[in-house]
């Protein structure tokens, strides 16, 4: 890859990144830090690759493996608890 | 197959940012969660797609246990416990990280393959951050847990040690950046991150952890973010850096709500300067039984409820719920003042309260209405301290002075639900229990309440 353009997506995603958290309203910050753990949890993809590659040696593996559980654990709470969460927020109209 | 799978990398940025940007109201924010979804499963879908990928059964039995360990937590865990599962989140989001950092390492190391010096640097940043964020987040986890003492250890030049130690990690760091070959210094560099991630959490006191979880939050996209420079990936870039501003956001958000800056929460160990401030001579003071309360509030036209994290630990949301629902039933206008430090972690208040069934139009932040404290006629503060303290307002010499408050004291009556007079947890007196407004309701949050409802029917017979 080249760094310049890696500087650069990462320039525009926090740029985009701070612009679209700042208009989360205060009422769902939690639901909100569970959402991004659950997204930050990306690095399964590096995981996968590290695990995955022809040749990889026994300490690759055993790294990998613990990196993928690590992040898959962290892919299906996070995405789960956060629709849990956002289950329980409700108008008032909507009230039986 | 490797254009498809960098085109399916594209859509899948999208849709995290689309995830996080449907999450600026209740409204659409489930629809985030689902677009958060699908991007991570086309991110996972075209990584196998434009690779060759071996080594099949250690993969799929990481994303058994994955999920088997995942499922269980998600539907398992109190929401009064969400601030730990968030912290063991970031903790283990940061050990993947930290990992997969130290494979790659080790992998280029022993195929004698020369790694870029940005790809170096992009790595020694992932493990780093990501071995720290690991430790201090089981720090904070074990805090919060309250395995953990939850006041600040401190020691003489504690601060020093830290930024020696800190300082040495770089130096390895930035050692093994010029000297990729050097393998014999990584294990050391790795454990020193370790040890600085414990060290960096333990002087932290309990009152701090929204701000602390909101940093770990921002260090652990970080160094998903360092991995995407060290892979040659753009979506771990992109991923990354969105975690990343959005802890970064919500520990601005956390510092000015207590009004201190970043380095006086991760140097100064506030509480523990107030724990030994000698207590205040006794003042006069009123209280009132349950009968009385429960008249008063009947009588009122607006009442504004003031919850803090002392209601989550009575875990009175329920009773809440029904005090609220009974009140709104006579006629009596209810609302929720929710001060953006209530719980322990940012927006911790209005999940509990959302848990209760009490609708989220009801729960208002602090700017939207302090301008109302004025009007209304009682304000009932329950489980909650220092954020109701006018010395914050008033007082130079307190060490709240500044923070941003909720204007408790402008109401006509101000109850307090609280099990004594002792200090909260900072340990500050607050000025408000001594005004001559202010009713003390001396007891357990979840038993006053319940007794207050219990008073309330008997007046509509009678």
């Amino acid at each position: 890859m080249d760094l310049s353009i890696g500087l650069f997506v990462f320039m525009l995603a926090t740029f985009v990144g701070l612009e679209i958290i700042r208009k989360v309203s205060p009422l769902l910050h939690t639901p909100l830090m569970s959402l991004t753990n659950a997204i930050s949890a990306i690095s399964v993809v590096g995981a996968i690759l590290i695990t995955g590659a022809q040749g990889a040696t026994m300490l690759s593996k055993i790294l990998g493996f613990i990196a993928i559980t690590a992040a898959v654990t962290n892919i299906v709470s996070g995405f789960l608890i956060t629709d849990r969460m956002l289950k329980m927020f409700k108008r008032r109209e909507e009230k039986k | 197959m490797a254009h498809l799978g960098s085109y399916l990398y594209i859509v899948s940025a999208a849709l995290f940012i689309l995830s996080l940007k449907w999450m600026n109201s209740p409204a659409s924010a489930r629809r985030g969660v689902f677009a958060g979804e699908t991007g991570m499963l086309l991110a996972i879908v075209a990584t196998v797609l434009a690779n060759n990928i071996f080594n099949w059964q250690w993969i799929l039995a990481a994303f058994f246990i994955g999920t088997a360990i995942g499922v269980p937590i998600a539907y398992i865990m109190p929401m009064t416990a969400v601030p730990q599962r968030t912290a063991m989140s970031h903790a283990c989001g940061a050990l993947a990280a930290a990992l997969v950092g130290t494979a790659e390492f080790y992998r280029a190391n022993q195929l004698h393959e020369t790694l870029p010096a940005f790809v170096m640097v992009a790595l020694v940043l992932e493990t780093l951050l990501g071995y720290l964020t690991f430790t201090g987040s089981l720090m904070a986890m074990g805090k919060l847990q309250e395995v953990l003492p939850q006041r600040p250890i401190t020691y003489r030049n504690q601060n020093t040690v830290n930024f020696v130690l800190f300082a040495i990690a770089a130096g390895l760091g930035v050692r093994l950046v010029l000297v990729p070959t050097d393998t014999w210094i990584f294990p050391i560099f790795a454990g020193l991150s370790l040890l600085f991630g414990v060290l960096m959490i333990i002087p932290i006191g309990g009152a701090d952890m929204p701000t602390v979880i909101a940093l770990l939050n921002s260090y652990a996209g970080l160094s998903a973010c360092a991995m995407g420079f060290a892979l040659g990936n753009n979506l771990l870039v992109v991923a990354g850096a969105l975690d990343g501003s959005s802890g970064l956001i919500l520990s601005i958000i956390m510092c000015k709500a207590m009004n201190r800056s970043f380095t006086n929460v991760l140097f100064g160990a506030f509480g523990q300067i107030q724990t030994s401030a000698v207590q205040a001579q006794q003042r006069p003071y009123r209280s009132a039984s349950a009968e009385e309360a429960s008249s008063i509030l009947e009588a009122a036209g607006s009442v504004i409820i003031v919850p803090g994290y002392g209601l989550a630990v009575a875990q009175a949301q329920h009773k809440i719920r029904e005090l609220y629902d009974s009140l709104m039933r006579r006629g009596v206008d209810v609302k929720f003042a929710i001060h953006p430090v209530a719980g322990r972690m940012p927006g911790h208040m209005n999940v509990l309260l959302a848990e209760a069934d009490i609708p989220y139009d009801r729960l208002y932040e602090m700017d939207d209405i302090n301008g109302e404290f004025g009007q209304c006629d009682v304000a009932l503060v329950i489980g909650a301290n220092d954020v109701t303290n006018p010395a914050a307002r008033t007082d130079k010499s307190s060490p709240i002075f500044g923070m941003p408050i909720l204007d408790v004291d402008k109401a006509h009556t101000v109850m307090v639900i609280k099990r004594s007079m002792n200090p909260g947890f900072a340990g500050i007196d607050n000025d408000l229990y001594y005004m001559d407004k202010t009713l003390m309701l001396f007891g357990d949050a979840k038993a006053f309440v319940t007794e207050i409802i219990k008073e309330l029917p008997a007046k509509v017979e009678a």
